[in-house]
């Protein structure tokens, strides 16, 4: 029986090894990428807002997330008397590893993903982000307060709600693939030579906003609207546990933003990957690099400490660097093997990036929503729209068959589509308008609204 | 040998948090081993090589009934549900039918080797990558060979939906 067991053991390392390591890879990086995707955000609304932000700790602020993730850690942890220990215990870790479970059947480039060829990719990683949400309503019941029950009822209610829009909306744009496979998905837009963000703009309209809810950011942060409930699910939660939720969100983001890019942006794939003359794109990676690799040079002497000069002038190395090894197999002859799995890695990362600086661009500039217009959105004008939409690209997909229509010219058929789904949408919000003109304030929508 | 470990080890959790499930007293315990119940059949389904109802039996039932039962469970009053008996005393009918069922299901085990070629079907396994695509092989099973059952299914649970939409109205 022991024998049995270890020889299994065995078995099982010898054939996984590879997605192991790469696993513990994930679980080592991920909160330092998540810690400066604060810093980021930080950033970004102080810009907004005219600030500087974070400046003090390294050089404009750069090492803040470590200082923050020491302090998160060695702060103390506590458990309020009345909570339910074990449930409580557990929420945070259902979130986080849902969410890092989901990044497993991502593709970074066709070179990098952990979770290969397996058939139902992109399901993989929406199913099971999805559960993500058993974190946050345990934790909120689990804590037992008023304020983290709310929170934890208003964000399972908006997920189920926002969940079959962003399905229809993946649906919609599975349909021009007819696989589920992630790596086949990316290889259906190269031959198609376009990216299925303009074959359904309606769909990925109606998938960005659904992420949103999903995600639970501004404008739709309603779980943990701090005018109203404090903190939403995470109130009772302190120090490290606390820092697991917000992991897990930042995770999700990630999640939701590849997701996007893989399906909508072309993934990996360079603009116009197909045009040759467009080739010059390939320097365009390094060009990037070269330029926050000079600022940083320039910016150098006019840091206060020595210390500080010393970190601006590693950063400037380090992105000098990057952007050699993303020149070197666009002109080195012996690299070229590396050239798909380098730009790729880059392109993928850098749309993953544009999507998330997108959402916080959002956040900064959209006031939050009330519970009942979420609810209203959602249901009244999101789940219709989404759903005649995949009607209506299968419509525009058997006469593209019928017309024998390919790639760009797939176009003929999906505009009328999408122009025929955004008539649709107005049509919807007119109707809305008229019927929110009297005043029909359900029970319901009350009681959530806490 | 690692498939037949993987098997008793997701069918052993599977057992295990259902039988916990029915016996704790807290119900948002129950749910959360229903739902650890659920997980490891998932696992079933993913050692058998059936992706698809893998994924489909964490979308459907985990994702989508559970967060549901979840929701409603918070809104219950717990300490009073607390108080009340969990099992009804009926337990010699319950014994009667357990044994019941038990002997059928080893009569039709003891009588599938009597019966020559109609014993319990033996498959003989695949090699992982000559199986077929299991999503095509599912839609290719609901739309084409069980086409109109499929789709009078989805009418009634349409008719089901609409019904309760209708009665859940209010009369104004």
């Amino acid at each position: 029986m022991m024998q049995a067991l270890f020889q299994a053991t065995i078995e099982f390392l010898k054939a996984f090894w590879a997605p192991l390591l790469c696993g513990v890879a994930i679980v080592a990086i991920l909160p330092l990428i998540v810690g400066y995707i604060v810093l980021v955000e930080r950033k970004l609304m102080a810009d907004m807002q005219a600030r500087l932000g974070p400046m003090r700790v390294g050089p404009h602020g750069l090492l803040q997330p470590i200082a923050d993730a020491v302090k998160l850690l060695i702060k103390e942890d506590i458990i309020p008397d009345d909570a339910d220990k074990l449930v409580f215990w557990l929420a945070p870790v259902l979130s986080v590893s849902a969410a890092l479970l989901a990044l497993a059947g991502l593709a970074i480039g066709p070179a990098f993903q952990i979770a290969q060829d397996i058939n139902i990719g992109i399901l993989f990683v929406v199913g099971v982000s999805a559960l993500g949400i058993f974190g946050i309503v345990l934790g909120g019941w689990a804590s037992n307060s008023h304020y983290s029950l709310m929170g934890a009822l208003r964000s399972s209610a908006q997920l189920v709600s926002y969940e079959t829009a962003a399905g229809m909306a993946l649906v919609s744009a599975l349909l021009f693939t007819g696989t589920l496979n992630i790596k086949a998905i990316v290889e259906a837009q190269s031959k198609e030579g376009i990216w299925f963000v303009l074959l359904a703009p309606v769909a990925f309209f109606c998938y960005l906003v659904a992420s949103i809810a999903e995600t639970n950011r501004a404008p739709f942060d309603l779980p943990e609207a701090e005018s109203e409930l404090v903190a939403g699910y995470m109130t009772e939660f302190s120090g490290f546990r606390w820092s697991l939720y917000f992991l897990a969100e930042y995770a999700n983001m990630i999640v939701v933003a590849s997701v996007a890019t893989t399906l909508f942006l072309g993934g990996w794939l360079r603009p116009f990957a197909h045009v040759s003359w467009l080739n010059v794109l390939d320097f365009v990676p390094t060009l990037l690099m070269v330029i926050v690799a000079a600022y940083c040079l320039q910016r150098t002497p006019k840091q206060p400490t020595r210390v500080q000069q010393m970190f601006m002038l590693a950063v400037a190395g380090l992105c000098f660097v990057l952007g050699i090894v993303l020149l070197a197999p666009v002109v080195v002859p012996i690299a070229k093997p590396f050239y798909a799995g380098i730009h790729g890695g880059f392109w993928f990362i850098f749309k993953v990036s544009l999507y998330i600086y997108f959402f916080m661009w959002l956040r900064f500039t959209i006031p939050r929503y009330r519970f009942d217009q979420l609810m209203r959105l959602g249901w009244h004008f999101l789940i219709p729209l989404s759903i005649i939409n995949v009607l209506l690209v299968g419509v525009a997909l058997i006469a593209g068959a019928y017309f024998n229509l390919k790639g760009w010219g797939l176009l003929l058929v999906t505009t009328p589509a999408a122009v025929i789904a955004l008539v649709v949408a107005l049509l919807i919000l007119a109707a809305e308008k008229s019927r929110g003109a009297r005043p029909d304030q359900t029970a319901a929508s009350d009681f959530y609204a806490g | 040998m690692l498939d037949r470990v993987l098997f008793y080890f997701f069918a052993g959790i599977a057992v295990a948090s259902a039988v916990l499930m029915v016996t704790r007293r807290n119900v948002v315990h129950s749910a959360i081993f229903l739902i650890t119940a659920l997980l490891a059949t998932a696992g079933i389904f993913l050692q058998l090589r059936a992706e698809f109802l893998f994924i489909v039996q964490i979308i459907l039932y985990v994702g989508g009934i559970m967060v549901l039962f979840v929701f409603v469970i918070m809104l219950v009053n717990l300490d009073v549900a607390l108080q009340q008996i969990q099992f009804a005393r009926q337990k010699w009918v319950a014994l009667l039918v357990t044994l019941a069922l038990a002997g059928q299901v080893g009569l039709l085990f003891w009588s599938s080797g009597k019966m020559p070629g109609q014993g319990l079907p033996v498959l003989t396994a695949t090699a992982a990558e000559r199986l077929p695509l299991n999503s095509e092989t599912v839609a290719h099973s609901l739309f084409e060979s069980y086409l109109l059952p499929f789709e009078i299914a989805s009418v009634l649970l349409l008719v089901a939906m609409i019904g309760a939409v209708v009665m859940a109205k209010k009369r104004t």
